[in-house]
């Protein structure tokens, strides 16, 4: 059992107790936000395909801003810190500079969590005038409570500074060690954060310049185009925060768990770096079919998102190589006869292998969403969640729960629960979203539009080519239950695991990668320099479009209202305006008219 | 920096795949005619559309033998007008803008699909070759009506025509 966990080598928590108690903390986050949005999720789907429904319709996009949130936000990125935080002091072998900083950082993200999700939830309760029902996208003039935003900026603030202290071990570290290369694990967490440093610019001034001093009533106007498009600037690279802790645990854990190693450390660094310059100048590929900016801006934005297939090319090839070097290791021969040879009874590998079979197709719909001209018939269907919930969905959120069974035992000293049940897990997983993606995917193309209560009409019918709405629906309403049930399993293994006993020796080293860092030209590790050229393409690519948008516009807009989503009853809005004194504008007032 | 030389092939393959993709949509745009919504049109005062020229009034209007001019505005939870009565075999140049929040425009079951941004205006043409009631929908969350959201567009055989005044 040469794949075996028990290797008798100190765990992760054995050697750095203090930073596996942080990682902990987090990986609790990521799963509490993971069962809430998973809850969210199951009422959702029964409530769309019209299987069951335990609300009024009005409540449904409170629903579906909690799933967005909870699962895009406070799920993916929880896990992130905490992988990221468990990669950088693994790979460095340094603790963290100071604890107490750290604790800080995940204090402000918890509490930004909280924020925001009590705003959202307020949106259940007809007595409070709070309310966030504006989905993951938030795009005015719709509008949350003050509380929605100022929460999201503190998550941020937290993301922020947890990068700025993976980047202080790093520093520390370069003292002790002055002429070595920078560690993969760690090169994965420093890239990456450079990306979101970019990133965070736009949603930072579209939350922190306009949205939120506008939910607080210091100006009445919002420019929509604006605000939507500064959204799209983070929207876009968000996708790959989401992703590369995914690619880190491919690249550096799969091949492992395949019994190899990685089979290439330079190219797993032209990858990231890849990413780092190519993740932000294409967030215009959101809004292709947006009035206000020009064709040709959406045309260079369509090029950088092609080009940005690269390196998830390349990380195809990566990983199946190093699934098959491992392979054969084992004892796999054949031209596919290899496959066999893989450790699938292990959930840990079963997981992430399915979840990056799930990626290539989520790579393929992906591939027709960057399409400029096919997006048309695709735009804000119900293919497009169909897409990223093979990609968010599935390739990131299969591969931290297949990667969970494999670190959570070196974070707490207690062996899996039950690897039967994370195999069962795993699987049911990857069947229950190929139903329930392949049946959005398809209704999408007869154009059942996504972020929708009743996708049933009174004035038409939808035609499918194939099929039958009912069947579609079925698949849908089937495969979101089996993705529920799985969760339950996931969380149920977890929970059981914590409250095993302790035992030693669960340690597991990660082996250099055949191809070592001192193949790789130095330059890969000049972060300055890659940082630089980042900036200048985001520059090239939005500057001119933003810049056109404000001058066409104006900065607050062309006279857009304001339109908050709490007007429940004409007295909620006398009462808002009674109680928090802000002062509404007549155009609110009118609409809540019209609404009733 | 040592690169196997499958991953060579594998890299090459990866850029020609790029390549034809940005070639097929340069294509699409250039040969075969598939506009994207652009900036043609100047902002608008979404709160001002009752002095608008095009918007006070959204209708049909001829412009050329088989050419229309659609004016429609979205608003929570309607679009104007309701049907869009158009005749079969025209060529209809869509104005579309907003009252209030950002709405979807989208004629269903074929590749019409818009976004509608209060104070923009998206202007798209379309080619009706067949008569028919075709289903618009909004497909952008604009509000807890969002799912009543629709409306319809009526192709009408040439000789029935009547204009399309509703």
């Amino acid at each position: 059992m040469s794949e075996s966990l028990e290797s008798g080598a100190p765990s992760f928590l054995d050697q750095f107790p203090a930073e596996a108690k942080l990682v902990r903390a987090t990986l609790w986050s990521s799963f509490t936000a993971l069962i809430l949005g998973g809850l969210f999720g199951i009422i959702q789907t029964l409530h769309r395909t019209d299987i069951l429904r335990v609300m009024d319709s009005s409540y449904y996009y409170t629903v579906l801003t909690a799933h967005g949130v909870l699962m895009v936000v406070s799920f993916t990125i929880f896990f992130l810190v905490g992988v990221f935080t468990w990669g950088v002091v693994r790979s460095l072998d340094r603790p963290l500079v100071d604890m107490r900083y750290s604790w800080t950082w995940y204090g402000l993200m918890v509490l930004g969590t909280l924020m925001a999700v009590v705003a959202v939830l307020g949106g259940f309760v007809d007595t409070t005038e709070m309310s966030a029902d504006v989905l993951f996208t938030f795009y005015a003039p719709l509008q949350a409570h003050p509380l929605f935003y100022g929460g999201l900026a503190i998550f941020l603030i937290g993301s922020w500074l947890a990068g700025a202290d993976w980047f202080r071990a790093w520093y520390a570290w370069k003292r002790e060690h002055p002429d070595e290369r920078i560690p993969l694990q760690t090169f994965m967490a420093l890239t990456t954060m450079l990306m979101w440093y970019i990133a965070s610019i736009g949603i930072t001034i579209a939350v922190v310049v306009f949205l939120l001093p506008w939910s607080l009533g210091l100006f009445d106007e919002v420019n929509a185009l604006l605000t939507r498009t500064l959204f799209w600037f983070w929207g876009h690279p968000v996708v790959y925060f989401w992703l590369m802790p995914a690619y880190m645990l491919w690249y550096t854990v799969l091949p492992k768990l395949a019994g190899g190693r990685l089979f290439s450390d330079p190219l797993a660094r032209v990858v990231f770096v890849l990413f780092l310059l190519l993740s932000t100048p294409v967030g215009i590929h959101h809004q292709y079919v947006d009035p206000g900016i020009a064709e040709g801006f959406k045309f260079i934005a369509m090029t950088n998102t092609m080009f940005l297939l690269l390196p998830s090319l390349l990380t195809a090839f990566t990983v199946v190589a190093s699934m098959e070097y491992g392979a054969r290791r084992r004892g796999g021969t054949g031209l596919f006869g290899w496959l066999r040879a893989l450790p699938w009874a292990r959930p840990a590998f079963t997981g992430m292998a399915l979840a990056g079979l799930m990626f290539a197709a989520g790579g393929f719909s992906g591939m027709i969403n960057a399409g400029m001209n096919i997006n048309y018939l695709v735009h804000n269907t119900l293919w497009v969640p169909g897409h990223f919930h093979l990609t968010v969905g599935t390739a990131v959120g299969l591969t931290f729960m297949a990667a969970t069974y494999w670190l959570w035992p070196q974070l707490t000293n207690k062996p899996l629960f039950s690897r039967p049940i994370g195999l069962l897990q795993v699987v049911m997983w990857f069947v229950g979203m190929a139903l329930m993606s392949n049946a959005m995917h398809v209704s999408g193309l007869f154009g059942v539009p996504r972020r929708t209560a009743e996708p049933q009409y009174e004035g038409f019918d939808f035609t499918p080519a194939f099929g039958t709405m009912n069947e579609f629906d079925m698949q849908i309403a089937v495969g979101g239950t089996l993705l529920f049930l799985s969760l339950g399993l996931f969380i149920g293994n977890v929970v059981l695991t914590s409250l095993g006993s302790k035992q030693s020796g669960l340690g597991d080293s990660l082996p250099p990668a055949l191809s070592g860092p001192s193949d790789s030209p130095v330059v890969l590790d000049n972060l300055k320099l890659w940082l630089g050229i980042a900036l200048v393409l985001v520059v090239l690519a939005y500057s001119l479009p933003l810049v056109s948008i404000i001058s066409r516009g104006g900065l607050f807009g062309p006279g857009v209202g304001t339109y908050p989503v709490i007007i429940d009853t004409f007295s909620a809005v006398v009462e808002s305006v009674a109680t928090t004194g802000i002062i509404e504008t007549l155009a609110q007032f009118e609409v809540g008219v019209i609404v009733q | 920096m040592h690169i196997h030389n499958y991953e060579k092939i594998w890299l090459v393959l990866a850029m020609l795949l790029i390549v034809a993709f940005i070639s097929t949509v340069a294509y699409g745009a250039t040969a075969m005619g598939v506009d994207m919504i652009s900036d043609d049109e100047d902002t608008i005062d979404p709160g001002a559309l009752d002095e608008d020229p095009r918007f006070a009034d959204p209708r049909v209007e001829q412009v050329g033998e088989d050419e229309y001019e659609a004016y429609v505005v979205a608003q929570q939870y309607v679009f104007e007008p309701d049907p869009i009565e158009v005749p079969e075999g025209s060529t209809v140049t869509f104005y579309v803008t907003s009252r209030d929040v950002i709405h979807g425009f989208e004629i269903v079951g074929t590749n019409a699909n818009a976004m509608v941004v209060p104070g923009e205006v998206s202007t798209f043409t379309v080619e009706f070759s067949e008569a028919g009631e075709y289903g618009v929908l909004c497909n952008e969350y604009c509000g807890d009506g969002h799912h009543v959201m629709e409306g319809s567009v009526t192709v009408v055989p040439e000789e029935e025509y009547d204009g399309g005044d509703e």
